[in-house]
């Protein structure tokens, strides 16, 4: 039989406020245990909580940058359940009436491109951390994060393969710290999944029995936390077993998910609104500030590279995979079409008649600007990406200022570096040796453009290849192929290959 | 001594006739005298109480002194008090001293008034007797035979016998008027959101509000303008500019129209305090005022509904009291789970356990919306008749109880019988009105009766307007149980 996954994601962001959603108290990570938790933050008998503005603007923000309903009049309710790290009793959230209703994220799997619906977005508190190890036969209560601002991101259940949900976790990874309301560290858990997971008999319309995988920290983690379950509920219906509604955890040493309660242990969480806080109202001034204040969106980005840089879809969508890789991106290529009028000038009376000149002028300088960022996107996108994620380093951390990747791209168009030449330099940018012209002069990693240098080397390679220049005239390309190695090895990489192609032939004929 | 008013210890204060060290010594040689029979207070810290005293001595030596600085007022153990003990009468907290000041506690700190000690109180303010306390059961004292109400029974009995000049409490149902009323003093319950719930353990978030204890409206009023005002740290305080609650005092009641609630002189009230309010309304006309009938229909609903969202409010709100972070703890258990079930089957008293349980039934799944939402309905209807009454009069009278004080152990095994003394002070909690209690005479057993008031909004000044030109017309409030004085 045919399966049909189906995942919907929860997904826990932590809003980066300096302050707690309803205390004062610092929401910075790392600090010794329970010297960020406050009399609110432990309960104390009597303590109220107010709440944040910061946090809610967050979830403006939010629901701006999908296109969602912001509700207008939004409630904080009481979840009630007893746990150690759960100081109050019960964990402030909003379930009847949340911040954040609608809205859609659009994902890219490979070349298809796909729109993931959210059901709603709300705000609640993060309880603190139990910590079980390192305090013999007892829990070790650490309330640093109780009352650290969330905001739960619930989507539709539309995605049908592992794929889709990582990209969709990917998506929303890049937006929310593109808009600034999360820091993105899922090390530290600022971004936690819960992927609800399901299957269906291909062409089926109702939903399988669905179990929740809990806390997936990592992007690696959800694949594999989804594949496995998705390979163990067709497994366990193919061998006549039923899927129960269950919670589950997934261990990563293991690669399994297994149990964790199910739906009969499932809590009754008693939810009420909260008779400590009122209802929270959004007016139209304060939204419209917000509104005002928001980047340019990713989704407005990418577009925008694609038909003004001519970037391909799929290397828009590496460019805009955060906001300061965007950044760069567009300064690079920016420093790229700056087409510096002297040149077009040399061009345009090289080729032009005078009557023609000021039209082609106009031609040319976009026709050189284009390629220069053609170039520009390429080696973003492949070199620079492949030397950042070997660094391990993230654009904000990257050596080479954009204006430099700049310059390499217009050394390249304009002929003074080839493709290998290029990388060279790029290495030395990248070890900090200057800037690209001056590393070009100080290793000598000029292309050849002395025809007559070129000549020589040629002539002396086809004079020391008979075999070759024999097979050639035979009809074999591959002697050819052979020809051009040996010239460029002669001329140290430095020669131009379509130079060096052009020379050949007409020496060949 | 016993019988001066706030203004006149103020007065004699800014003389310098009586230090505040004095005053305060004063009070708490009475309190070691008669708080043993009566057992008003759980918590009295003579060391601290001088101490505080001798702060405001000092201000006034310094002339920074405010109206009431070094006048002494008694704290109901709800509110947070730095350094002291703060139980709320629960074994669960009976070791508990809070590090910080509740904001009512703040106010009357900056005035400058020491305080005499924590009063005793219903656990978790969760009865109209003071029964429920983990401490015991605070005596009467008009007759040690009684119950003083509750929850506030320590305050209002310690003002009676005049242990204290003055007191705090809180009312979620009725908890300063009714005591007030079984005890023969003033109390006003505000409208909700006036002073600040912060650092006041919570019983029902949406009906807790603090008040004065004192024997006069004219006290009340001094009171009340040291702890009314807006506070950021609680998001129901209201933010409105401060009041002068003594303002209206000396107005004349000339043209006031009192409304006199059908339903508040039904089936239930004990003859004799219908005759005294009856008496009472007889005294206000002669001094102005004209009466019309009024009907509160929906507030025959008012116990039902207050049963089903306080305890809600309180399921959730006691959920902080689980043996990890402070309070009592269960000395032995297996896991978790039995940890918490211990510590809070141990450290919680029977009615409180009754409540929790009823509050976690009405939220419960299915349940929800037969009551916890029907309720909240219903108590937008008993907010609606309020709204359309006032339309007819300035100030709504009745009794505050269907009947004077009860005898300790009386109604504790029939907790409806107990609840039903709440049935005309709960609809001003849940309207969020402010209403207050006033002696108006004594039945023949020679317990006093109270004389319930309950304005519209924001009109304290002229409710508290309404009670002094009564206490000047009449000398209930300044008796005093003959045993005591």
């Amino acid at each position: 039989m045919k399966w049909e996954t189906v995942i919907g994601l929860e997904v826990h962001t932590q809003l980066a406020t300096k302050s707690k959603i309803f205390s004062g108290s610092s929401t910075a990570f790392g600090a010794a245990p329970n010297t960020q938790a406050s009399a609110v933050d432990i309960a104390l008998p009597g303590v109220l909580p107010v709440l944040n503005k910061g946090a809610v603007e967050c979830a403006i923000k939010f629901g701006l940058a999908i296109g969602a309903t912001l509700n207008r009049v939004n409630v904080f309710d009481r979840k009630n359940y007893f746990y150690p790290d759960l100081p109050k009793g019960y964990q402030i959230s909003q379930l009847a009436k949340p911040i954040v209703e609608g809205g859609a994220l659009r994902i890219q799997v490979g070349d298809s491109e796909k729109v993931v619906h959210l059901t709603r977005a709300h705000l609640e508190e993060d309880a603190g951390k139990s910590l079980h190890e390192d305090f013999h036969g007892m829990t070790g209560i650490d309330l640093n994060r109780a009352g650290t601002p969330l905001l739960e991101i619930v989507s539709e259940p539309e995605m049908r393969s592992s794929a889709e949900a990582v990209a969709y976790a990917r998506a929303l990874h890049t937006l929310v710290t593109w808009i600034g309301i999360c820091d993105g560290n899922m090390q530290e858990g600022s971004f936690r999944v819960d992927a609800n997971v399901s299957v269906r008999p291909a062409g089926q319309k109702e939903f399988g029995t669905r179990r929740e995988i809990k806390n997936l920290n990592s992007f690696r983690f959800l694949q594999q936390a989804i594949d496995y379950e998705v390979r163990w509920q067709i497994e366990t219906l193919e061998d006549g077993g039923r899927i129960e509604q269950a919670t589950v955890l997934f261990d990563p040493d293991r690669g399994e998910t297994r149990m964790m309660r199910s739906k009969e242990e499932a809590h009754d969480y008693r939810y009420f609104p909260d008779p400590d806080l009122l209802p929270v109202r959004l007016d139209e001034p304060w939204i419209e500030a917000v509104r005002a204040a928001l980047p340019e969106l990713p989704e407005a980005m990418r577009a925008r590279f694609i038909s003004d840089y001519s970037a391909t879809p799929e290397q828009a969508s590496i460019a805009t995979s955060s906001l300061a890789f965007a950044k760069y991106f567009e300064s690079a290529a920016l420093h790229a079409a700056d087409v510096d009028s002297e040149l077009v000038g040399k061009i345009v009376n090289r080729m032009f008649s005078p009557e023609e000149k000021e039209l082609a002028a106009g031609f040319i300088a976009r026709d050189v600007a284009r390629a220069r960022i053609k170039l520009t996107c390429n080696w973003l996108t492949g070199e620079l990406l492949a030397w950042l994620n070997k660094a391990e380093t993230a654009i904000e951390n990257c050596p080479i200022p954009s204006r430099s990747l700049a310059q390499l791209a217009i050394r390249i168009e304009d002929g003074t570096l080839s493709g290998k030449l290029a990388k060279q330099v790029f290495e030395g940018l990248w070890e900090g040796a200057g800037e690209v012209d001056a590393i070009i002069e100080a290793r000598g990693l000029k292309q050849m453009s002395d025809s007559g240098e070129l000549e020589k080397i040629v002539d002396e390679v086809l004079a020391a290849n008979p075999k070759s220049v024999e097979e050639f005239r035979a009809g074999k390309d591959k002697a050819f192929n052979a020809l051009v190695g040996q010239v460029m090895k002669a001329s140290r990489g430095k020669a131009n290959p379509a130079q060096v192609n052009d020379l050949l032939k007409t020496k060949l004929q | 001594m016993p019988d001066a008013s706030l203004s006149a210890l103020a007065a004699q204060l800014a003389a310098k006739q009586v230090s505040s060290r004095e005053l305060a010594q004063q009070y708490l040689d009475r309190i070691a005298t008669l708080n043993p029979a009566i057992n008003a207070f759980i918590t009295v810290d003579a060391e601290r109480t001088l101490l505080e005293a001798a702060a405001a001595d000092a201000l006034i030596a310094a002339g920074n002194a405010g109206p009431l600085t070094g006048v002494p007022i008694a704290h109901k153990d709800i509110f947070c008090t730095d350094g002291w003990l703060t139980t709320c009468g629960s074994k669960i907290l009976h070791n508990f001293v809070a590090p910080y000041d509740a904001h009512v506690i703040q106010c009357f700190k900056a005035a400058g008034m020491p305080s005499l000690g924590k009063t005793n109180m219903d656990e978790f303010a969760m009865g109209s007797s003071n029964e429920t306390s983990y401490f015991g059961a605070v005596k009467n004292p008009w007759n040690p035979a009684y119950v003083p109400g509750g929850s506030s029974g320590g305050a209002a009995a310690c003002v009676a016998a005049r242990m204290a000049p003055a007191a705090t409490g809180t009312d979620t149902g009725g908890s300063i008027r009714q005591p007030a009323a079984l005890c023969g003093i003033t109390g006003l319950k505000p409208t909700y959101g006036l002073v600040s719930r912060y650092g006041m353990i919570a019983f029902a978030s949406s009906l807790d509000q603090a008040g004065p204890m004192a024997p006069s409206a004219e006290d009340c009023a001094l009171l009340l303008n040291v702890m009314t005002g807006f506070d950021p740290k609680d998001s129901t305080s209201l933010d409105r500019e401060k009041e002068d609650y003594t303002r209206d005092l000396d107005k004349p009641l000339t043209g006031l129209r009192v409304g006199l609630p059908r339903e508040f002189f039904a089936e239930g009230l004990n003859n004799e305090v219908a005759a005294a309010v009856d008496a009472a309304v007889e005294e206000l006309k002669k001094l102005g005022a004209t009466t019309v009938e009024i009907s509160l229909a929906n507030s025959k609903l008012a116990i039902p509904v207050y049963y089903v969202l306080a305890p809600a409010e309180a399921s959730s709100n006691l959920s902080r009291f689980d043996g990890v972070r402070y309070g009592y703890r269960a000395p032995e258990y297996t896991d978790l789970n039995d940890m918490y079930s211990k510590t809070r089957a141990q450290g919680f008293g029977a009615e409180v356990k009754r409540r929790i349980l009823i509050g976690a039934y009405v939220l419960s799944h299915g349940y929800y919306d037969a009551y916890y939402l029907q309720a909240q309905k219903i108590r937008r209807l008993i907010a609606d008749d309020f709204n359309e009454a006032f339309k007819s009069c300035d100030v709504i009278l009745g009794p505050t109880a269907p009947g004077t004080a009860f005898k300790l152990g009386e109604k504790s095994d029939d907790p409806v019988e107990m609840y039903l003394n709440d049935l005309y002070t709960i609809p001003a909690n849940l309207a969020g009105l402010p209403g207050m209690s006033l002696p108006c005479g004594f039945d023949a057993k020679g317990l006093p009766i109270g004389l319930q008031l309950v304005g519209n909004y924001f009109s304290e000044a002229k409710m508290l307007n309404v009670a002094h030109q009564y206490q000047r017309a009449t000398d209930w409030h300044s008796r005093q149980p003959e045993g005591l004085k």
